[in-house]
């Protein structure tokens, strides 16, 4: 990465010190617990199926770029984050061949197309998963309970599928607790939520863990703490209200805070430093209509989650929260009319 | 197509045949100027209708019978036709094809023109039709306009056949409603649904340039 | 590139114009017309043939239908009146009555499910089912026209109707799969909640509807001479 010949670039000359590589490799120490925390509630079952999503990152990555004439951009960290996010979305028992391909489409069709790191519209991670989403709707939404008991004795058989064949499930599936109060109306209790004693997705169980990780990245000041607060705030706020209206059809805020993906979403992928805006207000903006969105497809959508949507629409209109709240250049009275 | 001549003094059959004007209006609308993968026209139908290759090659058929006949109309009416209302000339002769087709195809089967749906109606704004009507048949005899709506079509077809048959083979296992792999094969139900038909053009173009690229430089 | 010599002049006499495109529209509007007379007939048969379809399917044993419209003063006529709804009864080959297939629709998960259920109103059974139209999901919800235990649902469901005569006795619901306790539950599909929901729920809303009228009217349905 250092390059020792005269480097000619626009100003600002002055550097922060700390790197693309720095904040990347942070970015994986705080996503570590949260995947060895997938590993103890989920078994040997997570430990693949985040290893492949990240090999498959990994992998496509180095291939995209050896084919494109360029120098492998592996050593960024960056496809191993995208690797690890694309496997906490995904249930547990997962077929790995289906993982694999989610990891080629969020490299590939979620950054690479774009032109690599920094240039990317959406979070990659969750481009993958949209793909996966609409390819594979019953794999993604079948679902394996938490802290089985034989969790450590072997795997699903599902998990081993063969490539392009379809996965047999040995267990009956569990419900997430969102999918569960959606059809059912059944609450899960706020303290299973929080340990992430539920079924759901790899990564996305356990609130306390994500929110330690988020605090850490915050604390260095390499999250945009504006993001997560800004999104969990709303999601809040709205169910509060809707719960006050009707308590009968409306969960309580906190249900709405714990479950489904809202944590691992709003601390690690909305925060996605490419795909969200510049401006600390537009981040606010960004933030409020991730947690509007999440609560309107979650209350009146067909689908029980609305959290990887909500970030990808939100995604797409940064660019233009960004050109609207643009800084008033300094010396000039008016708003600066951008071409 | 003076690559494919190796040694100039003795032609083949194939070349003489090759290097005829004729020839080159039939061919070129299924390579060189191919309206999905070179000139990217007529997009609606390429996207919404090829989820099956049975309903792409139904799609394409039907466009080209409507090029072919609107073609055939506008270069035998090219002297008459007024050039201050020829756009509405056009559109008056396509719309009166498409309508016959409309019809054709409910008489032929009620389940294909379902599938269809309002795609059907809608060739009479697929650009690509318009285009040959007014870059080349409103310019030209009969002969060379037929020769043009059936390479433009045939190419047409072409592309909406692969894209159709990798959908349908990915999406739902299975080629023209037969099953190709075993009962177990996992269909990629995005291949059949709008996104995948974004994908798949994709794909294909990307192939397509590839293979154009390799050509230009293999010269 | 461009100049002025390139854009046409506008040296067409009106008068010339006009012609051209009165004679093009004749000649259009004689292909149109042409085209029409020689289909008509195929298309109207094609058409009947495939609604017939749906009906055999779903009154086993029909040999033949006879359409019947509900008017909206609730009585039952085989000439249709405003907002009257269509209904189909069915006859074996002997000319016995079998049923009367009803049309239903409601909201699925993509987009409006149409369905058409056959109704024995001798049993007071649901009898059959199919779907007419649908756009859900392939693979998760369009499982409603094609699984087979969810389809058998419909071989034998119960919508008898309560002595008051202003609905059914008990409302069919659809429950989670393997779930079904008694006669009037729709077996859910797993992965496939909303779409099989729907479906119960628009046999439901319908059945309330309609079926206290078929039961008042059965002799107009019953003694209707073959055509």
């Amino acid at each position: 990465m250092l390059n020792k010949t005269l480097h000619i670039s626009t100003s600002p000359h002055l550097t922060k010190g700390i790197t693309t590589v720095d904040i990347m490799k942070n970015v994986v120490y705080a996503l570590l617990p949260v995947a060895g925390y997938a590993v103890y509630a989920f078994g040997w079952d997570a430990l693949f199926l985040l290893a492949t999503t990240t090999l498959s990152a990994v992998i496509t990555e180095h291939y995209l770029c050896m084919w494109s004439g360029k120098p492998t951009t592996v050593g960024d960290w960056s496809a191993v984050i995208t690797g690890l996010l694309l496997g906490m979305t995904l249930p547990p028992a997962f077929p790995l061949w289906m993982a694999f391909l989610g990891g080629v489409i969020a490299i590939g069709l979620g950054k690479y197309v774009f032109g690599g790191l920094g240039n990317n519209s959406f979070n990659p991670a969750l481009v993958g998963r949209a793909v996966l989403q609409a390819a594979f709707p019953v794999a993604i939404t079948t679902w394996s309970a938490a802290f089985v008991s034989d969790r450590f004795f072997g795997v699903s058989s599902s998990l081993l599928a063969q490539p392009f064949m379809k996965p047999t499930y040995d267990a009956v599936s569990g419900a997430t607790p969102l999918s569960a109060f959606k059809f059912d109306g059944v609450l899960t209790g706020s303290y299973e939520l929080a340990f992430g004693m539920v079924g759901g997705s790899t990564g996305e169980t356990s609130a306390i863990v994500i929110l330690a990780g988020g605090l850490y990245l915050a604390s260095r000041n390499m999250l945009n703490w504006r993001i997560p607060v800004s999104i969990l705030s709303t999601v809040y706020l709205f169910s509060a209200i809707f719960h006050l209206i009707n308590p009968e059809t409306y969960p309580t805020a906190s249900f709405m805070m714990f479950s489904g993906g809202l944590m691992l979403g709003a601390v690690f992928m909305a925060t996605d430093m490419v795909a969200s805006p510049l401006t600390p207000t537009g981040v606010v903006i960004y933030g409020v209509l991730i947690g509007l969105l999440i609560v309107i497809i979650r209350i009146w959508g067909g689908l029980p989650e609305g959290v990887m949507y909500a970030i990808l629409l939100a995604n797409a209109v940064s660019p233009h929260i960004d050109k609207i709240t643009q800084n008033r250049v300094y010396g000039t009275t008016k708003q600066r009319q951008t071409a | 197509m003076s690559q494919l001549v190796k040694d100039p003094k003795e032609k083949s059959f194939f070349t003489t045949l090759a290097e005829s004007p004729s020839t080159n209006e039939f061919i070129k609308g299924i390579w060189k100027d191919n309206p999905v993968f070179v000139q990217v026209l007529g997009m609606c139908p390429v996207l919404a209708v090829t989820n099956t290759a049975e309903n792409a090659l139904a799609m394409g058929f039907a466009t080209t019978f409507v090029l072919v006949m609107s073609n055939i109309l506008v270069s035998l009416l090219r002297n008459v036709i007024p050039k201050e209302v020829r756009i509405a000339s056009y559109i008056l002769i396509i719309a009166t094809f498409v309508t016959i087709t409309d019809y054709a195809i409910q008489a032929i089967s009620v389940d294909l023109h379902k599938s269809l749906g309002a795609f059907i109606s809608l060739i009479v704004v697929n650009c690509l039709i318009l285009s040959r009507a007014e870059a080349f048949a409103s310019k030209n005899t009969f002969i060379p306009s037929v020769l043009d709506a059936l390479g433009m079509g045939l190419g047409f077809v072409l592309a909406l056949f692969s894209l159709g048959a990798l959908r349908e083979l990915l999406g739902n296992g299975s080629l023209f409603g037969m099953s190709i792999f075993s009962d177990n094969f996992q269909e990629w139900i995005v291949m059949i649904l709008p996104a995948g038909g974004f994908f798949t053009l994709a794909l294909w173009l990307l192939l397509f340039n590839i293979l154009k690229e390799r050509r230009s430089h293999g010269k | 590139m461009s100049t002025v010599d390139n854009i046409p002049k506008n040296n067409t006499s009106g008068s010339k114009m006009l012609q051209v495109m009165g004679g093009l529209g004749a000649l259009c509007a004689l292909l149109i017309v042409l085209t029409y007379e020689g289909t008509a007939d195929r298309i109207a048969q094609l058409k009947d043939e495939a609604l017939q379809q749906a009906v055999f399917s779903v009154l086993p044993g029909t040999a033949s239908t006879q359409q019947f419209y509900i008017n909206a003063d609730q009585t039952i006529s085989t000439t249709p009146s405003d907002n009257a709804a269509t209904i189909f009864a069915g006859y074996d080959a002997n000319g016995e009555f079998t049923g009367v297939a009803v049309e239903a629709s409601g909201r699925g998960y993509a987009d409006i499910i149409r369905i058409l259920y056959g109704y024995d109103p001798v049993n007071e059974k649901v009898i059959g089912f199919y779907v007419l139209e649908s756009k859900e999901t392939p693979g998760l919800g369009d499982k409603i026209e094609k699984d087979e235990s969810f389809l058998a649902n419909f071989q034998s469901l119960d919508v008898e109707l309560n002595e008051s005569g202003d609905g059914l006795k008990n409302e069919v619901i659809t429950v989670k799969s393997g779930e079904k306790t008694d006669e009037w539950q729709v077996d859910g599909i797993t992965g496939a909640t909303i779409s099989s929901r729907a479906i119960g729920a628009m046999i439901n809303a319908s059945a309330n509807e309609r079926l206290q009228v078929i039961q008042d009217n059965l002799s107009v349905i019953q003694n209707q001479p073959k055509q």
